[in-house]
């Protein structure tokens, strides 16, 4: 992995983080500031764990802290809660919301965008936050751009997209990224389903973090 | 969530009678439901916070439950009530989680907004 001055990752709902979270230990154990910017608090999840331990009132403050709780084992210092709506940010201000997005970038100095893939991406807040992105980083001249790593998950994906060209080995990282995982408890049957980390199979797939780097006409 | 206890949330839906009220309802198969498998179709809906006075509003069935709302002009509908929240205090919070525990339709109504 390239070393970066900067790493910003910009994704809508906390526990996007945990299927990069390697990637993202590793920058912080090379000593890279990343800064995280989660646009909502995922308020219209509707995994409420399971036994149920949450509801439409708890959620938002639940999924506050389980994000929190990511961040520290991942060990994100800067977390920033943009405050934005589950489900509604496709729907805001497209320029403003960019706006913000390069005006972070100019004042952080950042050097490499982690985001979604939009148009690969499936939910459509994470379609509208991988466009944001696109539009922020698109908006300073070619020279001054940092490069945008994306998160790709539709089926059929690597059909159009071709294989993934920044492939991460992130088995030393397991640890963070198992307690990245762990703290986001209502949501974990959605992520993981029945399956054991312990799993030979599971451990091969998590072990590896796939991005595309994507390319500015 | 407890299970829903009909005596006491229509005691509560009486007592939000014929005053403003907001409301939140919402009904969802869930964001990934055809990614994971591609005969489900994809579909949510949720109105949150808008402002209703209804002149009735009962729950009916023997569990899962139904509520229905009368307005001026109206109804609100939900259908697959399972849970509710009895801490709510003066807030009326209803939930039907699938046998999964994945939250399949709410309903909520109380004089703040959710």
């Amino acid at each position: 992995m390239d070393k970066q001055r900067h790493v910003l990752l910009v994704l809508p709902h906390p526990d996007d983080e945990s299927h990069i979270s390697g990637t993202l230990a590793r920058y912080v154990q090379q000593g890279t500031p990343v800064t995280y910017v989660c646009l909502t608090l995922g308020e219209m999840g509707r995994n409420m764990g399971k036994p149920i331990i949450a509801n439409r009132l708890t959620l938002p403050e639940i999924r506050k802290r389980e994000l929190e709780q990511s961040c520290r084992s991942i060990g994100i210092q800067d977390l920033r809660m943009w405050g934005y709506h589950d489900k509604t940010v496709e729907f805001e201000d497209r320029d403003a919301l960019a706006g913000r997005i390069a005006d972070l970038i100019r004042e952080l100095k950042t050097s490499l965008v982690i985001t979604f893939y939009p148009g690969f991406s499936v939910h459509p807040d994470h379609e509208a936050c991988g466009e944001a992105v696109i539009r922020a980083v698109e908006s300073f001249p070619a020279a001054e751009r940092p490069t945008v790593h994306c998160v790709a998950f539709s089926a059929g994906c690597e059909e159009i997209l071709g294989p993934p060209d920044v492939v991460n080995d992130v088995s030393d990282f397991m640890k963070q990224k198992m307690g990245s995982f762990h703290a986001h408890r209502s949501q974990f049957q959605l992520m993981v389903g029945d399956r054991s980390f312990d799993d030979p199979q599971w451990k091969a797939w998590w072990g590896t973090e796939r991005f595309w780097t994507y390319r500015f006409s | 969530m407890q299970p829903i206890d009909p005596g006491a949330v229509q005691r509560m839906l009486h007592s939000f009678q014929d005053t403003d009220v907001y409301l939140f309802l919402e009904m969802t198969t869930g964001a990934y439901a055809s990614l994971m498998d591609n005969t489900k179709f994809t579909a949510s809906a949720f109105v949150k916070n808008a402002v209703i006075r209804y002149s009735e509003g009962t729950i009916a069935g023997n569990g899962p439950y139904r509520v229905g709302l009368k307005l001026p002009l109206g109804w609100v509908y939900a259908q697959g009530l399972t849970h509710w929240d009895e801490a709510a205090g003066d807030k009326l919070l209803l939930a039907g989680h699938d046998h999964e525990g994945k939250l399949v339709v709410g309903l909520y109504i109380g004089r703040e907004p959710l």
